[in-house]
């Protein structure tokens, strides 16, 4: 479990300074305060889609279950991909559901992240000399955290979840949209 | 359901897709609806998304190599697939297995049989719309990883099973801890009875619906839990006696038709739900006995090097039925064919003529019932 | 009933040229099996539910196996009875440039689904079924992966099939055998 998780230090180039005169004017620096409360409100949301292809499928399942709890950061699971920032691929993907996949990944909205999750999606895994698994996920989508295991235990799972969080709090969202800063 | 009468003023069909990824616990299936409204005309099932060559892995595996891909045969109950590919070997070689390791054999593959059961009645509760019990389920469930996080190392691919034996003994004090979880897993799952089992708006829900009589059952090849359902009193541990469950009292509960007709989708819940308590009466009984047994008895003699000729199907009942594995050798140290023989397989084959008449929502209590795998399918 | 009790009671039904070829050896042939002519299966297996005597009401298992040495692909039934609790292997025999044989879908409803996926993967034709469609392999798949001599694509739609063994592409140097047995053995020495 790395770091803190809610109240993440506001960024370098914010000094919340009160001037000398004993007013009451805050200078800052806007659109980084902005970026800071952007990223902040996403990363303690980032909702996943469910979908669960093999073996991994059961531990994200314990893992949104009642000892792991992915809830408590902030991860609700989402039917639909339109609704979801994240795609947690969990298991062993095969060239039939791959074209699934991408299909499913470009219906989600930006910004999204992708996980993959376990040996299989990661790089095929057991199953190198399948004739019907795809050697990685990353042939097909980009991915963002690799989580390795076979299959990855919960407590692996939701430190691949607070990666994509610390991800997206270093994000500048601001600049990359509308190139503001 | 089935005496719907449709007209032709009931014309205006459409088809519908449902999965391959769709929010339900199955994995990866697909069916194409063809639907007049809510009422279902014929829903054909599509699988294959999770078909990972396994059978022609195991022609390029050696023969002990090949037992981590048996976990992946079915990976809710992988127990039983290490089982099946170990009694298929013994058989083929003649290898005895020590008492034993029979007993561990037996307390690992109960202890999986509950947790199979417990992710399957849990799954089915929350495809119903009912997301409580599925909690209480995965509670219990992790309890039961913990125990085989101990025996062998994994959570969920255990690897547990060799050749001729079991890869390690229990861990000091590991019998007790299991004995007092087991103590107290049966009233709990009276608890659950009330919660779920026999609550007036989940029989509402499940009774009269999909009913599969015992004659349609055995000819389509519905085995296990699916099999009882429908009113058959047959299973493979009392009726082909392998390994030690001759020495352990055990009842076979079958669907009574309770409350509605025999077969109908609750009685499937049902028999799923008693197979729990009664997997827990093995496992008091096992492990009270296991200790009659020399401890560094584990594995059986094996030859020295695994190359056997010839050909054998064995038979386990895993959490959803009947499996079977068929091997051929041909004196190299590969099998020439490895071949599984799942449950759910069989049951997904079903659900086309099944399907006729069904509402939507109750093609989602069919499959949910059936506790299909999608791995187990497509393989 | 044993299985040579049933071959014997099919081949005074049937004729020696339809029911032959017993193979029982207890080394071997764990489970007792004998060849039925493939154009003849669907008679035989009628016979063998219908009679009450034999009772056979479950069809455990079809698979098919591929000999490309024999120029055979031989498909395997596995039979059960609940009521008698007896069970008997058949297998047809078929040439392997030309697999066709009838279907059993008529006998047992179950054969549909464990038929389609025999086609799918190696390739037998199954005369008179309902559906013979590709079950597990998408329907543009090209080929029948558990023959023998199926050889895998370089990619299918643009993904490819392959992926570069990590430890050749970026030329890492592992640590020689030796060495790892002796980096093992220190800590014990300590």
């Amino acid at each position: 479990m790395s770091s803190n998780l809610n109240l993440m230090a506001p960024p370098k180039g914010w000094d919340a300074k009160y001037s000398d005169d004993g007013g009451s004017v805050l200078s800052t620096n806007t659109d980084q305060v902005i970026n800071w409360m952007l990223n902040w409100g996403r990363a303690n949301s980032v909702w996943y889609m469910l979908f669960g292809l093999a073996c991994c499928a059961i531990e994200l399942m314990q893992t949104g279950g009642p000892r792991g709890d992915l809830e408590r950061f902030g991860a609700a699971p989402r039917p639909s991909p339109r609704s979801s920032d994240l795609f947690i691929i969990a298991g062993t993907l095969t060239y039939k559901m791959g074209l699934r996949v991408k299909r499913l990944y470009d219906q989600m909205a930006e910004p999204r992240f992708v996980i993959s999750m376990g040996s299989c999606s990661n790089c095929g895994g057991l199953f190198q000399y399948a004739y019907s698994v795809c050697k990685g996920v990353d042939q097909i989508i980009p991915v963002d955290i690799y989580v390795p295991g076979c299959p990855p235990r919960p407590e692996a799972l939701l430190e691949g979840l607070l990666k994509i969080q610390d991800k997206i709090k270093n994000e500048k969202y601001l600049q990359k949209r509308y190139g503001v800063g | 359901m089935s005496d719907v009468i449709f007209t032709n003023e009931m014309d205006e069909e459409m088809t519908l897709n449902m999965g391959p990824h769709h929010p339900s616990t199955h994995g990866v299936l697909r069916f194409i609806i063809q639907s007049d409204g809510e009422i279902i005309r014929k829903a054909v099932p599509d699988v294959g998304y999770l078909h990972r060559s396994i059978e022609k892995i195991g022609e390029r595996c050696t023969y002990p190599g090949y037992m981590p891909y048996t976990d992946r045969v079915d990976y809710v109950a992988a127990m039983f697939a290490n089982e099946c590919w170990a009694t298929a070997c013994e058989k083929l070689m003649g290898i005895e297995v020590p008492k034993r390791a029979q007993y561990l054999r037996v307390i690992s593959c109960e202890l999986n049989r509950i947790a199979s059961h417990m992710i399957a009645i849990g799954a089915m509760a929350m495809d119903i719309g009912a997301t409580t019990p599925f909690m209480w389920a995965l509670r219990e469930r992790e309890y039961i990883n913990d125990f085989i996080e101990e025996l062998c190392g994994a959570r969920l691919t255990y690897n547990y099973h060799r050749i001729g034996g079991v890869s390690f003994d229990m861990p000091k004090g590991w019998a007790d801890k299991v004995k007092t979880w087991v103590d107290k897993f049966v009233p709990l799952m009276e608890e659950f009875d009330r919660l779920i089992t026999y609550n007036e708006i989940y029989i509402q829900r499940l009774a009269n619906v999909a009913i599969i009589t015992g004659k349609e059952a055995k000819d389509w090849g519905l085995v296990g839990p699916n099999l009882r359902g429908s009113g058959v009193k047959w299973d493979l541990r009392k009726d082909d006696g392998y390994s030690v469950y001759s020495d352990f009292e055990f009842a076979v509960p079958v669907g009574k038709g309770q409350f509605g007709a025999v077969g109908d989708c609750w009685d499937r819940f049902y028999v799923r739900s008693e197979e729990c308590k009664e997997s827990g009466k093995i496992l008091q009984q096992a492990l009270a006995k296991i200790d009659e047994h020399p401890e560094d008895d584990l594995v059986g003699k094996l030859p020295k090097k695994i190359k056997p000729e010839g050909e054998a199907y064995s038979r386990v009942e895993s959490a959803r039925g009947d499996m079977g594995c068929y091997v051929i050798g041909k004196g190299a140290e590969e099998p020439y064919r490895c071949r599984f023989r799942t449950g759910s397989f069989t049951a997904m084959g079903i659900i086309e003529a099944k399907s006729p008449g069904l509402f939507l929502a109750d093609l989602v209590a069919l499959i949910a019932s059936f506790d299909v795998v999608a791995p187990e399918i497509d393989r | 009933m044993t299985p040579d009790a049933i071959f014997k009671l099919l081949q005074e039904k049937f004729g020696t040229e339809t029911v032959f070829d017993f193979h029982g050896d207890p080394a071997r042939d764990k489970d007792p099996w004998f060849q039925i002519a493939p154009w003849e299966i669907e008679n035989v297996c009628e016979h063998l539910r219908s009679e009450k005597s034999l009772d056979f009401d479950y069809l455990e298992c079809i698979t098919g196996v591929d000999y490309p040495d024999d120029k055979r692909i031989v498909v395997v039934y596995h039979l059960y009875s609940y009521g008698k609790k007896h069970r008997v292997v058949l297998k047809a025999y078929l040439e392997r440039e030309d697999p066709a044989m009838p279907t059993l879908v008529n006998v047992w409803s179950t054969a549909n689904w464990q038929e389609r996926e025999c086609f799918d993967l190696l390739g037998v034709l199954f005369e008179g079924h309902p559906d013979l469609r590709r079950l597990l392999l998408p329907d543009d798949w090209e080929g029948h992966p558990l023959r023998k001599d199926y050889e895998e694509k370089e990619d299918y739609h643009g993904i490819p099939t392959i992926r570069p063994n990590p430890i050749e592409l970026f030329k890492i140097t592992l640590p020689s055998k030796e060495a790892s047995k002796e980096a093992a053995k220190e800590p014990a020495k300590a």
